[in-house]
């Protein structure tokens, strides 16, 4: 084709067509037009959409800012074609199907009326699709103006399939009147995560080049953590005294921002550098960052140095052994020995109670149930002078008491035997606090049973 | 070959040296040569307050309460001794130490020797106490083994009865290493149990001993003691004691000298100071 082309037309000029680096000027250029407008928007594949509400007061007035950029624009060599109006759609007609006065673009003030001013532009004016333009040529539909001399019943009729915007021309009229919302997708420039560091003198050794990648890669570990990100691709650049630039260019399986691992990583990619006479800069660029938001450290680590917390020991606990096994005892208002003392969850604030009487004394530990024993004591209330536990035979060598503590008849029936507390030693030193459950007489059963209830330290 | 004489006073230097210095330095002296003389044995013998060892095991029978209220003097004594060491020997209460103490029984030995009670417990602790109820000895050890990693407990108190399974060698140097790492003490009381396999620093044998007579009321039972017999200890030489906690400090002594002392009971009179050790201020009033 090309080669048919130039036997035809010898000095013809030929430019390789490059879509993405245009994209990628319109790009850069649409976040350049912020200058004039907080926002602008892409119009590919040569158009720009700046949203200047309320921000050309800012140039002297919607002329003057045309002006300007028509100044700015012819000066970085661009020809451009502008127009200011209420809507994105009418615009971009404007601009592109307006009249070419010498002043820098048309301007359609919010006050004037967009149907009667804008009737005559063509009807590619609405950004439709060349199909949907065809069917409106063949049905006569030439101009804006065309559309208001038949009712809108019989166009959305004619397109009532066609919910795309770019196909169907209403839409596109009620967009370019402002009577439908037309959101537009701005463009926000984001900058790169780059490290780099100057060198004073240039390095030809790989240890010092290790060492520099070393602080870079943890320079743009703090920089990927302060945006929470993590890089996907990186870039290594070292400009050697001689102006040659290597680039080194690493890829990750997922989103990292750990410096060892991009040292380990360029470690083998940085073997057949040649340095030359030297380097004097490296840079660190990520080309591909991705989120990675921040995580917890290592609970378990952190726990494994400085030990948990009380809080977190209780968690441990009661996540494996359950709630009711993890508890701290506390002092209930009652005579009774083992209703005296209550369980509580471990944490929970103790409620205050009455002190201790310091003269009783009272055993380390309880059993959960009093043991009946059988004791050899002198009716009807001597002291126990031997007694049969877990089939033991204990002589009491020591004993103190009795401390009579009295049924609760507030809470209990009036059956309910009293008891008399003895702490005993036995012959082999061993401590023990036991009862006798009644007194032969008091009229509530016959013989007093006698039991043990505590272990003394 | 050296000079005789001066290995021993090496020697000596060496105990003196350790006796004072704290914590990781006193196994250096387990690692001398020889068990050296008389002198030297009495030098690195164990005392009150010169409590080294993180992870100590308690052997005692579960119809007494003696395993258990041994531990706990140990532990307050280890306490007492930390305290004078941070503050000076003036200030030897523990009461600046408010940390909780978790008290770890598994149910066989909850159901065999009792739960703890709190009216009963030393006054320092009864404010402290959290205690777990263990279904098995795995739980327990568990239990054990996450209270010596939480820095907020003063120490851990087990208790185990028997010798299960799982409290094997390899459990009990897992507890040792937990316990030394985050320098919370553990005292494991061993109820009925065998003097097993054990990595535990101090091994200790408890059973109760006939108390001394109290001053007021002559036949009733007096300050606690126990029949302390260290067996196995890393640093110190196996040696027996009768221990007496009366609240406020821990008081060994020779066995043979207690055994003429408690049995005769003559001899504690009026005049007799360390015979008589209930503290009248507290046993007078409330």
């Amino acid at each position: 084709m090309l080669a048919d082309a130039r036997t035809l037309c010898p000095h013809l000029k030929v430019a390789i067509s490059d879509p993405a680096g245009d994209l990628d000027f319109l790009e850069r250029l649409a976040i350049w037009a912020q200058r004039w407008g907080p926002w602008s928007a892409l119009d590919p594949p040569d158009g720009l959409l700046v949203d200047i509400s309320a921000a050309s007061h800012l140039f002297g007035g919607e002329r003057a800012l045309l002006t300007d950029l028509q100044q700015r624009f012819k000066a970085r060599g661009l020809a451009v074609r502008t127009a200011i109006a209420p809507t994105a759609g009418a615009a971009w007609g404007l601009a592109h199907y307006g009249p070419c006065d010498g002043r820098g673009g048309a301007i359609l003030a919010a006050q004037d009326d967009a149907r009667a001013m804008l009737a005559d532009l063509p009807m590619a004016a609405l950004r439709l699709d060349d199909d949907v333009l065809t069917v409106l040529r063949r049905l006569g539909l030439k101009r804006l103006g065309d559309m208001d001399g038949i009712g809108r019943d019989a166009i959305m009729r004619r397109f009532r399939n066609r919910r795309s915007p770019a196909a169907n021309p209403l839409i596109r009229m009620d967009q370019l009147l402002g009577g439908v919302p037309e959101p537009l997708l701005p463009v926000v420039p984001t900058h790169m995560p780059m490290v780099q560091r100057r060198l004073v003198e240039p390095i030809r050794h790989r240890d010092l080049l290790d060492q520099v990648l070393r602080d870079l890669s943890q320079d743009m570990a703090r920089t990927l953590e302060g945006r929470g990100e993590g890089a996907r691709r990186l870039e290594l650049g070292l400009w050697r005294v001689d102006g040659e630039v290597v680039v080194r260019r690493l890829e990750m399986a997922a989103a990292t921002r750990e410096a060892d691992h991009i040292c380990r990583l360029f470690a083998a990619r940085l073997d057949d550098v040649d340095a030359g006479f030297g380097i004097e800069t490296v840079r660190l660029r990520v080309s591909w960052a991705e989120g990675l938001s921040l995580e917890q450290g290592d609970l378990d680590k952190a726990a494994e140095e400085h030990g948990t917390s009380l809080a977190a020991c209780i968690d441990r606990l009661t996540v494996r052994l359950g709630t009711d096994a993890v508890r701290r005892p506390v002092p209930h208002a009652s005579h009774i020995p083992e209703r005296a003392q209550r369980w509580q969850p471990p944490l929970a604030p103790e409620s205050p109670s009455q002190g201790q009487l310091a003269f009783h004394a009272r055993p380390l530990k309880m059993l959960e149930r009093a043991e009946a024993i059988a004791v050899l004591y002198a009716t009807p209330d001597g002291f126990p002078r031997q007694f049969r536990w877990r089939g033991q035979v204990h002589e009491v060598c020591r004993v103190e008491g009795p401390e009579r503590i009295a049924p609760e008849w507030w809470r209990e029936k009036s059956t309910v035997r009293l008891r008399d507390y003895y702490r005993i030693e036995d012959q082999e030193g061993r401590r023990y606090w036991i009862y006798r459950h009644g007194i032969i007489g008091d009229g509530r059963g016959g013989v007093p049973d006698w039991y043990l209830q505590g272990l003394c330290a | 070959m050296k000079n005789p004489a001066e290995t021993t006073s090496n020697h000596h230097a060496l105990a003196r040296l350790c006796s004072s210095l704290p914590g990781d330095f006193t196994h250096l002296s387990a690692l001398s040569p020889d068990q050296g003389t008389d002198a030297d044995r009495v030098a690195r013998q164990w005392r009150p307050g010169s409590a080294g060892a993180l992870h100590s095991e308690i052997f005692a029978c579960g119809n007494e309460a003696a395993g258990a209220g041994m531990a706990l003097s140990l532990a307050l004594d280890a306490m007492r001794a930390a305290a004078r060491d941070r503050s000076g020997p003036a200030a030897a209460a523990p009461s600046d130490d408010q940390r909780a103490i978790l008290w770890v029984q598994e149910r066989a030995a909850a159901k065999r020797g009792g739960y703890p009670y709190r009216p009963g417990m030393p006054p320092d602790l009864q404010r402290r106490v959290i205690h777990v109820l263990a279904e098995k000895p795995k739980d327990a050890l568990f239990a054990l083994e996450e209270g010596v990693r939480c820095r907020d407990l003063a120490f851990v108190v087990g208790e185990i009865v028997g010798n299960p399974q799982v409290l094997d060698f390899t459990a009990s140097r897992r507890l040792s290493l937990a316990a030394e790492h985050h320098g919370v003490p553990l005292w494991l009381v061993r109820i009925d149990a065998s003097r097993d396999l054990s990595s535990a620093r101090m091994r200790w044998d408890a059973r109760s001993v006939p108390s001394p007579r109290p001053r007021w009321n002559r036949d009733a039972p007096g300050t606690p003691g126990w029949h302390a017999n260290l067996f196995r200890a890393r640093t110190h030489p196996p040696a027996e004691w009768i221990m007496r906690d009366d609240g406020y400090r821990l008081d060994v002594e020779p066995p043979e000298r207690q055994h003429t002392g408690a049995g005769a009971g003559q001899v504690s009179g009026p005049g007799c100071g360390p015979a008589d050790p209930v503290d009248l201020v507290r046993a007078a009033g409330d």
